[in-house]
């Protein structure tokens, strides 16, 4: 016989769970993937379309590839040779850099880093002499630990430094040297006195007219000429400065819009305040105006990063070009979309990390214009 | 001074490049600061390119080598400067580098407008044609109607369009910006043919998924000598790098090799031998360096036979034939005036 069923009286039954199709991976599947007829259609092709992309792509770069070996004949399996990035690994990282001096390179690598987390990690104080250390006593410390030449350091020329640690350094000194001196310009862009104004707009105007590819061809190529005879300079030095100054325009021209977005009520409190003009811009401009142009700024660093390998028209040997010559070597000839891939991989590692900072510093420094 | 040289680099730019005069000895200075600064090309396999240790390796790497073997008895003392193609020239005219060996080709043009003088022919190349064995064509002379790959904006495509022209001969040009794209469309079956210098040939057979399946043609259509250059003004340091290719040439003439280079000097009677291991006549002495010069050069980096065929020739990947590069008494057209 059935069962009666128990009878509630009216607002008192107990509640039912939700029906299996509108919860968890089944409901979301049913709400977001197939919620009507053309959605579960463009669900199916996407998939579809998903598999045959990624799954020859697994197959090269995964299951079909070879990892280990010295030589091309250990790449028998059709897939991809990581035997060719592999075996050439310590160049791609280090160029030329001597075997037994690369603890030179790691440890600069090492103070670069402790130093950025000194001002990076918001729990650790001085920042303000972190900021002073990286801007100064670094780069010093780097110079002559990876040039060396005294301190009985062996000298490495720059013609021996490559890969990896090249396009870092690169960067860096990029990225370093141009954020002061773009602050600067952009100051000097909005500043009252007619003659830093007109030099500011027209280094900014200068050497943002011009591309990178002409301005390092114009450090490596020209400039040694126009030099009396027996001045020399290093050719990664003259790359590094062209660099160094074809960034800070477009810093400048980032932080001046930072500057506009920054209302007159604050310039004129700060003036209220009695500051001077240098106080004024450290404590209360600068501060609000940096923080609305991260992601311009971070745009612009991940381009620079980027642009590094440009230098591989002017003969340095940074990771992309040290990958290129490697694909020259007649013992590997024919690797070049495992030697590409791997630059590709690199140099995504690298951008990815800095976009997240970025995000981690604007989600930290959001502290007012929330909507 | 200074202005001088301002107005110098404003002729240059508005001409191209100019002799820019340069003082002091080059021999001199590499013997005091000890090693020899050579431009090398960034990449060409066979003729430059770094090997699994990072050493720079090659056919124009040897001669780099022999030249610091000549001057110094040590064949390690070279430091490499790669250079692109735009900026060779400039890096020697400014004394970047001591020598340009960087598979440069000897024109009437580069030898007396730049203010640089060529040292020597260290490979005869040319441009060939490579065909799939399966089109069992054997001379270049079949190609008539061919698709022929090519690389955009070298000086291939116009040696091509001559060629053809001149044997009356029709043809469709199927350019690529690159040589790895050149290759798969080879490969793909775009064009009958690829043509490009012969020494890029075969590496570029070697890219191909069956590089027994292609062949080159025997037919050369333009004559592209490559060597060393060096500084107009400067003639010692100028026959250093001239003499140390001719070391390297007669010592493959007379059957020296880096193998029985001891046993030859120990033993030899031949006046001849003995003049070129320094053991009689003029020595080192007109060169201005040690006796022992070409005896470094073919213990340390060897005869001219040998470096062909470690580095380009059977010995390897490249496999490249001596053709033109063979002696001249091998019916080559490698030739060096006699040390004497």
């Amino acid at each position: 016989m059935a069962e009666t069923a128990t009878v509630y009286e009216p607002g008192t039954h107990p509640d039912l769970p939700p029906p299996a199709t509108e919860v968890g991976v089944i409901g979301w599947l049913r709400q977001n993937l197939f919620s009507n007829w053309w959605n579960s259609l463009l669900t199916v092709v996407g998939l579809y379309l998903a598999w045959a992309a990624f799954a020859p792509l697994i197959q090269w770069a995964i299951l079909d590839a070879d990892w280990v070996g010295d030589t091309r004949d250990a790449c028998s399996s059709g897939g991809a040779c990581w035997v060719f990035v592999n075996v050439r690994i310590n160049q791609f990282m280090y160029g030329f850099y001597p075997l037994e001096e690369q603890w030179r390179v790691n440890l600069t690598g090492i103070i670069f880093a402790l130093s950025l987390a000194w001002l990076m990690v918001p729990r650790i104080p001085g920042k303000r002499y972190g900021a002073l250390f990286v801007l100064i006593v670094f780069p010093i410390i780097a110079y002559y630990l990876l040039g060396g030449g005294s301190f009985g350091l062996p000298e490495v020329e720059t013609t021996r430094w490559g890969g990896l640690m090249l396009t870092l350094i690169l960067a860096t000194a990029g990225i370093v040297a141009a954020f002061p001196l773009g602050i600067l310009l952009a100051l000097g862009r909005r500043s009252q006195m007619p003659i830093v104004r007109a030099l500011s707009i027209a280094y900014i105007e200068l050497w943002r007219g011009v591309p990178l590819i002409t301005v390092l061809f114009m450090s490596s190529v020209m400039l040694p000429l126009f030099l009396p005879e027996g001045v020399y300079f290093d050719k990664l030095l003259r790359a590094l400065i062209g660099i160094f100054m074809f960034q800070a325009a477009y810093i400048a021209e980032v932080v001046r819009g930072g500057l506009q977005a920054i209302p007159k009520g604050q310039y004129e409190a700060a003036d209220a305040l009695g500051l001077s003009y240098w106080k004024k811009m450290r404590l209360v401009i600068l501060p609000q105006a940096l923080k609305l142009v991260i992601p311009g700024i971070v745009n612009t660093f991940n381009e620079l990063f980027k642009d590094t390998t440009l230098v591989l028209i002017i003969g340095l040997m940074d990771l992309l070009a040290i990958i290129k010559t490697s694909l020259e070597d007649p013992n590997w000839l024919g690797y070049s979309i495992e030697g590409y891939v791997f630059a590709g991989v690199v140099f995504w590692i690298f951008c990815f990390g800095m976009s997240r900072y970025s995000m981690a510093i604007e989600r930290k420094l959001h502290t007012g214009h929330k909507r | 001074m200074k202005i001088k040289n301002l107005i110098a680099s404003g002729a240059l730019l508005a001409v191209g490049t100019l002799p820019v005069a340069h003082a002091g000895a080059t021999l001199d200075a590499v013997k005091s600061k000890g090693f020899v600064q050579c431009g090398v090309s960034t990449g060409l396999p066979g003729f430059s390119a770094t090997n699994d240790k990072g050493e720079w390796t090659g056919l124009d790497v040897d001669v780099c080598r022999a030249v610091a073997a000549a001057v110094f008895g040590d064949a390690s003392k070279v430091k490499y400067t790669p250079l692109t193609a735009k900026e060779r020239f400039t890096a020697l005219q400014s004394g970047e580098i001591d020598m340009l060996s960087r598979n440069t080709t000897w024109t009437l043009t580069r030898d007396t407008n730049l203010g640089l003088n060529f040292a020597g022919v260290n490979y005869y190349d040319g441009q060939g044609f490579m065909v799939h064995k399966s089109l069992g064509v054997k001379s270049a002379k079949e190609l008539d109607g061919a698709a022929i790959c090519i690389q955009a904006g070298t000086t291939t495509e116009l040696n091509l369009a001559d060629y053809f022209r001149s044997n009356g001969m029709k043809y469709e040009a199927i350019t690529y910006d690159t040589s790895d794209e050149t290759v798969k469309g080879f490969e793909a079956g775009r064009c009958d043919v690829l043509t490009s210098d012969q020494s890029q040939l075969y590496a570029l057979r070697i890219k191909l998924k069956d590089p027994k399946g292609a062949m080159v043609l025997p037919e050369v259509i333009s004559k592209e000598p490559l060597g060393p250059v060096v500084r107009n003004g400067d003639e010692d340091w100028l026959k250093v790098v001239r003499w140390s290719l001719f070391a390297m040439v007669n010592a493959e003439e007379m059957g020296v090799t880096s193998k029985n280079v001891d046993e030859v000097k120990k033993t030899t009677k031949d006046p001849g031998k003995q003049r070129l291991l320094g053991l009689s006549g003029i020595g080192g002495k007109g060169l201005k360096v040690g006796d022992d010069w070409a005896y470094s050069i073919i213990k340390q980096v060897g005869n001219y036979g040998e470096a062909f065929e470690r580095n380009v020739g059977m010995d390897s990947p490249l496999k490249i034939a001596r053709g033109l590069n063979a002696l001249w008494s091998k019916g080559g057209i490698q030739y060096a005036p006699p040390i004497r």
